[in-house]
């Protein structure tokens, strides 16, 4: 497990393996996100918004030197945005050479999951979930959705294009 | 030694490691072609700088081993073991002559014309057999055998890679070479011990610190930088801390290690130009040419990564300026040129990069051998070939394997040159392009984007959000509104200011960037833009004008407040956002927060865009505009004083560069003979001198045998716009004012300078012109007066139709057009003006309108004629203020009301 590259999840059958996820709640739904992509978890502070972005960019803030770009997940998942003073996280990731961070709720624990707990997108699922979704894991007394990173931040190349 | 040398050893050095390695993988994959490339390129560069620091051993044996490679490449050879054996060889023998090199700063004595056989032989398909080389000796059989074996083997215990034969006055020093390969390793101690002095002397110099490092720097800089604020927030509140001194002294301490970080990473341009003016000289002697090296802009920063990189294709474009672009001294003699070929290189910032221009005053380049080169190697299809422009066809040399050289020289020719140029420049993410005019020379215009470097940056506030624009595009600040003289005025909704006179478009930052629902919206980020602004609103307060200029467009940006001019690192901006026109990079401020680098070449796109928005509503809105907007083909240009100057490109006969040699002058004019003529050369801006060398671009203007030419400083482009004189001009010589992409442009009235040289200039000429309605119909058989009268009654605020013949102006009336004047010449062929002015008055559609004549003509008894023939009235075609006078006249008696 420990050996997987960070830059291969994306093409691993989830339901053969067991990987380390870290839990996280957005919008009251609690998702998971391999530990393996996270560099950080920092709480977002002075975010400049960037003009004429699209709606699921907050801005981008200084995380220690290097510039960070947020994306605000509850938009991406088309949840209402966040109330003023409401609490929120980020979570730090490296895609490409260049630093993320996904704006969420709050961070719990991690969670080491095996792949028979695994299932792939329910049929059901609204379209916009089941593009930033990988799949759920079925835990004991709730569900965990598999937030799908590479095609979170992958939004705006394809609409660029 | 030398630092020339030095630089070259370290960097082969380092040249070579990576080869050993890319043979290596190539051997086992001979079918990669970007191995093959890279390794290529990587000799090909050694021996381009072998043969500028006049080593000739190195660049010969550099130069066969090229040669094998160029038939692998090629596909001429297969690749053999036996073969790339002989490659490691030739590389292993490069090292040791390097060694050499490094203690002695000279080449051993001998040569190595063995090795060079056998790779020469190599290069004649001698070697490709499987394992069943043809070498010319038994000696070099065993060497090469054992090469091989040693190669397979990975694991040598005995030192070598040089034909031992060559270097015997140096045994110890072939053993010590510091560049350890998995093929050399030197087993005597002693020499080890002699290797880690050698060394150090050669690094002591200069240290190559790897980039990250100095960016993981420059971030625990800017770490510090914001700890140290934020303690100095802390101390701030109260005055007699016993912090406040060693804060201080903390504060001055990251200061200047901040700087010094920061000076680790730019390195002035002329650093990487210090080589060339040896290399100029070395290759004017090798090809027989007189060169003069022109260096501009030396000083231009550039970020030390973005410089490494630009090196070596700078260097190979100024070899191809030199070998290729220069003539011989025979033919630039022949030519009449200068012996001494220019060639000059240039860096500055423009909008958001940094340009390099290198430019030589050579041949140009060979659209035809070109096209032929296309066509033999098959990248285009003839047919496709034929629609393609010239600089299309152009750009071809930068493709992989083309050279148009005759020719291969040792300094230049395999074709490899221009196509690395681009690789290496495209890596950094900046562009490149050219322009050559066969004859006269070509230029190479590398285009750099500014990500990595540091800039001067203004400040600025907007709708609550700060922003910086880069210092460079940033010409003046006016401050408006509140308490200023200068003040923001509105049509349809675009706000212009007045600034010396002319209109400066304007484009307000918190509008542009929908800031204002930024600010009204609780989420800070919703985007759906808020259509209608209330015009007034941005009068209100006190707001400042960023007068910027990209290219020749000037336009002033909006904003609420101005604060510093700070210094900037550029940071890219995230590739989920670099679609944004807007921004050019992101950077942290001193403070630790993030802002956006405005990109005004983004800005200005926008407000080209916004205007053509508006052009376009208004002819949706205003039906009666039915007849559109016309646009006008200009041509921009630059005399005397710094402001562009316009004239409709349709009066223009031809654009010409004459030489200043051939410009005489006589009796007081300068002329020169063109096309069997003389034609009298005026200068655009009365004060101003020809240019006294070189050539001179002249606008020549021709109607039937008389021409006159005028002379401009630079053409500046051809732009299609509409026509909108916003401003007429007393002025002799102009028309008036408009702005054309922008920016404020004198469009020159060319009948002002035709009548000054050449009085008679519209005798003959036969014209007719007619109005109506505040729309003026203007019939003229000469497209030159149609040209010039049209820009000229427009700038007196009349919608202006022109046409060539009388059945044409018939033609529109049968049709039901509706003009409020007309104004016709009288004579024309086939129906002349008379005729005209008897058919329009016969009919009623037209009975009443008013009719002038315009003629050279002026005699009374001419002017009876017309009369009868229904002119109301006659002026001039020389006076065109009468004209004028007599439109207004005529039109405000007839009350029309339009």
């Amino acid at each position: 497990m420990t050996d997987i590259n960070p830059e291969n999840l994306g093409g691993l059958d989830l339901s053969s393996i067991t990987l380390d996820y870290v839990t996280m709640t957005i919008g009251g739904q609690l998702f998971g996100v391999p530990v393996l992509l996270i560099h950080d978890v920092f709480s977002p502070a002075s975010i400049t918004p960037v003009p004429l972005s699209g709606n699921e960019i907050s801005g981008v803030l200084n995380l220690r030197g290097r510039i960070v770009t947020a994306i605000e997940t509850r938009k991406c998942l088309g949840l209402p945005h966040r109330d003023t003073g409401e609490a929120s996280m980020a979570i730090g990731i490296e895609m490409g050479g260049e630093s993320f961070g996904l704006i969420i709720d709050s961070v719990g624990e991690v969670l080491t999951l095996s792949g028979d707990m695994y299932e792939p997108n329910p049929a059901n699922l609204d379209e916009c979930w089941r593009q930033a979704s990988k799949g759920v894991y079925r835990l004991d007394d709730k569900l965990l959705v598999v937030l799908d990173v590479e095609k979170l931040l992958n939004f705006n190349q394809s609409l660029a294009a | 030694m030398d630092d020339l040398l030095s630089e070259f050893l370290t960097e082969t050095a380092e040249n070579l490691e990576v080869l050993d390695v890319e043979l290596i993988t190539f051997e086992k994959s001979p079918n990669d072609k970007t191995i093959l490339n890279n390794i290529f390129r990587l000799v090909h560069t050694i021996k381009g700088t072998c043969g500028f620091l006049d080593l000739p051993r190195l660049e010969a044996v550099a130069h066969v081993a090229e040669t094998v490679l160029g038939k692998f490449r090629d596909g001429v050879l297969t690749v053999t073991p036996a073969a790339v054996t002989l490659i490691l060889e030739s590389l292993d023998q490069i090292k040791e002559l390097l060694a050499y090199l490094e203690h002695n700063a000279s080449e051993p004595e001998g040569d190595d014309k063995d090795l060079i056989a056998r790779l020469t032989l190599a290069a004649e398909g001698g070697l490709s057999g499987e394992g069943s080389e043809a070498p010319s000796t038994a000696h070099t059989e065993t060497d090469a055998e054992a090469l091989e074996r040693a190669f397979e083997e990975a694991e040598v215990d005995v030192p070598f890679g040089v034909t031992a034969d060559v270097l015997e006055n140096d045994e110890t020093e072939n053993e010590e070479t510091p560049l350890t390969s998995s093929l050399s390793k030197p087993t005597d101690q002693s020499s080890s011990v002699q290797e880690k002095n050698l060394e150090s002397s050669l690094k002591n110099q200069s240290i190559r610190v790897n980039v990250d490092i100095l960016e993981h720097l420059m971030t625990m800089v800017s770490e510090l930088v914001l700890t140290r604020n934020q303690l100095l927030q802390m101390v701030r509140g109260n005055e007699d801390s016993e912090f406040k001194v060693p804060m201080q002294r903390l504060s001055n301490v990251t200061a200047e290690l901040q700087d010094a970080v920061m000076k680790t990473r730019m390195q002035p341009i002329g650093n990487a130009w210090k080589k060339l003016p040896r290399i100029i000289r070395d290759i004017s002697q090798d090809l027989d040419k007189k060169i003069e090296l022109n260096m501009q802009g030396a000083e231009t920063e550039l970020d030390r990564q973005v410089l490494e990189l630009i090196k070596d294709p700078l260097t190979h474009m100024v070899r191809n300026s030199c070998d290729h672009g220069l003539e011989s001294l025979e033919k630039r003699r022949e030519l009449g040129k200068p012996e001494a070929g220019q060639v000059t290189l240039r860096a500055y910032h423009e909008g958001g990069h940094i340009i390099i221009e290198i430019e030589d005053d050579g041949q140009g380049l060979d659209v035809e051998r070109i096209k032929e080169k296309i066509l033999s190697k098959d990248l285009v299809p003839a047919a496709e070939l034929e629609t393609m422009s010239e600089q299309q066809i152009q750009r071809f040399i930068f493709n992989p394997g083309f050279s148009t050289a005759e020719k291969v020289t040792s300094v230049s020719g395999r074709g490899v040159g221009m196509d690395v140029v681009r690789t290496n420049i495209e890596v950094i993410g900046g562009s490149i392009d050219l322009r050559s005019v066969a004859g006269k020379g070509s230029i190479f215009i590398i285009k750099i984007p500014l990500t990595l470097a540091i800039v001067s940056a203004l400040l600025v506030d907007s709708g609550g959000f700060k922003f910086a624009i880069p210092q460079l595009s940033v010409v003046e600040l006016v401050r408006s509104g509140a308490g200023s003289d200068s003040v923001i005025e509105c049509v349809n909704k675009t706000q212009l200011l007045r600034l010396r006179n002319r209109l400066l478009p304007l484009i307000t930052l918190s509008e542009l960037l929908g800031l204002e629902n930024i600010n009204s919206d609780a989420a800070p980020h919703d985007n759906e833009v808020n259509e209608e602004i209330a015009p007034t609103k941005t009068q209100s307060k006190a707001q400042f004008v960023v007068v910027t200029q990209v290219g020749p467009q000037r336009f002033g940006i909006v904003v609420d407040n101005v604060f510093d001019t700070e210094e900037i690192v550029v940071k890219p901006v995230s590739s989920i956002l670099r679609h944004l026109p807007t921004y050019s990079g992101t950077t942290i401020l001193g403070d630790g927060s993030v802002i956006m680098i405005i990109d005004p070449a983004g800005i200005a796109a926008k407000v080209d865009s916004h205007e053509s928005d508006d052009a376009e509503n208004k002819v949706d809105a205003v039906t009666h505009f039915d007849r559109g907007m016309d646009t006008t083909s200009l041509l921009i240009f630059k005399a005397g004083s710094g402001e562009s100057k316009a004239v409709p490109l349709s009066l223009i006969t031809r654009l010409e560069e004459i030489a200043v040699g051939d410009i005489e002058p006589s009796n007081g004019q300068n002329l020169v003979q063109y096309r069997g003529r003389l034609m009298p050369i005026v200068h655009v801006s009365p004060g101003a001198t020809l240019k006294n060398e070189g050539r001179q671009p002249v606008l020549v203007f021709a109607d039937g045998e008389r021409s006159l030419g005028l002379a401009v400083d630079e053409i500046v482009d051809i732009v299609e716009e509409t026509l909108d004189i916003e401003m007429a001009s007393q002025q002799p010589g102009l028309i008036g004012s408009a702005v054309l992409k922008e920016k404020a442009t004198e469009i020159i009235d060319v009948s002002h300078y035709l009548t000054q040289h050449q009085s008679n200039w519209f005798d003959n000429t036969s014209d007719s012109t007619k109005i109506s309605s505040r729309r003026i119909l203007l019939v003229d058989d000469s497209a030159f007066f149609r040209n010039m009268m049209k820009p000229l009654i427009s700038a007196a605020g009349y919608d202006v139709t022109a046409v060539e013949t009388a059945s044409e102006a018939l033609d529109l009336r049968d049709k039901g057009a509706a003009f409020d004047l007309v104004i016709s010449d009288i004579e024309m062929p086939e129906t002349d003006g008379l005729a005209l002015a008897r058919a329009i008055r016969q009919d009623d559609k037209w009975g009443e309108v008013p009719l002038v004549a315009l003629t050279s003509n002026t005699s009374a008894e001419d002017e009876e004629k017309g009369f009868e023939a229904g002119f109301h009235k006659y002026v001039s075609k020389t006076d065109r203020s009468a004209l004028i006078d007599i439109i207004h006249e005529t039109l405000t008696v007839k009350g029309s009301a339009a």
